[in-house]
């Protein structure tokens, strides 16, 4: 289990190095997406500056809490969102827009193992709830993208970081995902469980 | 003259700051003995994680989690009260004031239009659960309920030759498909009878209650205990990457049930197993029953 420190725009070949268990701080830019922004994304054409956030960076599944501070909005709690409600578009996301990491919680599904396998990506881990200590990386808002449209939490939030992390990588760009380990190991307690009943 | 309608209003404002940013001791408490029995190293850490973002959310008076839920009320109030009718629109302004002043997140999205409403309400929210008690005070609590866990929460209609290890397998059932997504360790309410939206009402109330209490009734609250004990034993983990700890607290309520059926209520709530509860004098002196204030 290794710690690395990445910086947008990151390579296919740092991400290939990267395996579950592995710890990653990231640097750079940001950008929030849930339900809604996934769909604009795959119905629309996208702004260019947006595409360009987009293209070897990182998209996070995140609505964050907005405070306006002297006229800006300012995020104070940033946590992650549960990405499985992603997972029927996040394989054409990351293969329209060639993001790299992923981070949500909970995790995702096959069809997402295969994007990360196919495109080079991972899927990076927050714990969820941790809204408070989100924001410590978040140094500045660079742009909204729809705000009005969609609404505070489904608005595009592009937001420069400074190592953002620590967060787990629980699925690899080689088929490795902890949630599937996970899963298989608590389907067996459960099946002895429900023996023992 | 004290105006009593300002009082509860503002109150009703500081219990939504009260609830999304400080966690009530019960819950920090349960956090930090999960923590200290948890064998897992990776479950170790995350535990740690949560018990640092609750106390940094404390600390800076910022949201626990950027989820702040939609709101719901648990309304008693007291035959000799004052108010009554006008307690709707009171917690309503407050919940549109507290949305602009905390801030909270606005989580409110009309169904139809896909509209966020902007200010955590619309049709039926935020929504209230009424009991009228004998008394001059009113007590109030707050529900601030995040989506994440919300989403895993499920209504079982089982046989009733099933019986409680049905019951009990329905919980079961219901962890393992969810696995991390609804933020474990969880606290998990089940309502056992009654109809089924009974089960899911005494679900969600059940689990309002202190992590650290003890149902009234032995029974259930040896039930409440092997459901805990089972639950823990899945391996799910805290974020559902594997440990000891998949749940804080399980807490059931029953309800008689009709001879045929047997509706098994199962509530879902996250470890920011966030509430605010305050008891308010006809006189305005205000209690506050989970918070130091």
């Amino acid at each position: 289990m290794a710690e690395y420190k990445l910086k947008t725009p990151i390579s296919e070949e740092e991400i290939r190095k990267l395996r579950v268990g592995d710890i990653i701080y990231i640097s750079g830019i940001i950008v929030s997406a849930r339900d809604k922004a996934h769909m604009k994304a795959l119905k629309e054409d996208l702004p260019e500056e947006l595409k360009k956030y987009l293209k070897d960076g990182v998209v996070y599944h995140v609505g964050p809490v907005v405070k306006k501070i002297n006229d800006k909005l300012i995020p104070i709690s940033a946590g992650p969102t549960t990405s499985i409600r992603m997972e029927p578009v996040e394989h054409e996301f990351i293969k329209r827009f060639k993001v790299r990491v992923v981070v949500g919680k909970g995790g995702m599904g096959d069809k997402t193992l295969s994007a990360l396998k196919e495109f080079g990506a991972v899927y990076a881990h927050w714990p969820g709830g941790c809204g408070a200590l989100a924001v410590n990386a978040i140094k500045n808002v660079k742009k909204v993208f729809f705000l009005e449209e969609l609404g505070v939490p489904d608005a595009f939030w592009v937001l420069e970081v400074e190592n953002f992390g620590p967060l787990l990588i629980t699925m690899d760009s080689h088929g490795g995902s902890i949630h599937k380990e996970v899963s298989e190991k608590v389907e067996r307690n459960f099946q002895q469980i429900l023996e023992q009943l | 003259m004290v105006n009593l309608e300002k009082i509860i209003e503002d109150t009703a404002v500081k219990m939504l700051q009260l609830a999304v940013t400080e966690l009530p001791p019960d819950v920090m408490n349960a956090l930090k003995k999960a923590r200290e029995r948890e064998t897992n190293e990776r479950a170790k850490k995350i535990l740690d994680t949560l018990i640092t973002n609750a106390e940094i959310a404390k600390e800076r008076r910022v949201p626990i989690c950027q989820d702040t839920g939609l709101i719901i009320w648990y309304v008693k109030v007291g035959e000799d009260f004052p108010i009554k009718s006008k307690l709707y629109e009171i917690l309503k302004n407050a919940t549109i004031r507290a949305t602009k002043e905390v801030p909270l997140r606005p989580n409110a999205v009309d169904p139809i239009t896909e509209k966020n409403t902007g200010n955590n309400t619309g049709p039926h929210v935020p929504y209230i659960n009424w009991e009228i008690v004998p008394g001059n005070e009113l007590h109030l609590t707050v529900l601030p309920k995040g989506g994440g866990s919300e989403y895993w929460c499920r209504l079982y209609m089982i046989k009733p030759i099933e019986g409680l290890n049905g019951a009990i397998k329905c919980v079961l059932q219901t962890l393992k498909e969810a696995m991390g997504k609804p933020c474990p360790p969880l606290v998990i309410g089940v309502g056992i009878g009654g109809g089924a939206d009974i089960a899911l009402k005494l679900a969600k109330k059940a689990i309002l209650r202190p992590l650290d209490d003890m149902h009234p009734n032995p029974k259930v609250a040896e039930l409440e205990q092997r459901v805990l004990n089972l639950a823990n034993k899945l391996g799910i983990g805290p974020m559902g990457l594997g440990g000891d700890t998949t749940c804080l607290g399980v807490k059931v309520e029953v309800a008689a049930r009709h001879v045929a059926t047997y509706p098994v209520g199962i509530v879902i709530q996250c470890w920011a197993a966030r509430r605010c509860s305050v008891i308010i004098n006809k006189d305005g002196s205000v209690r506050y029953l989970t918070h130091k204030v």
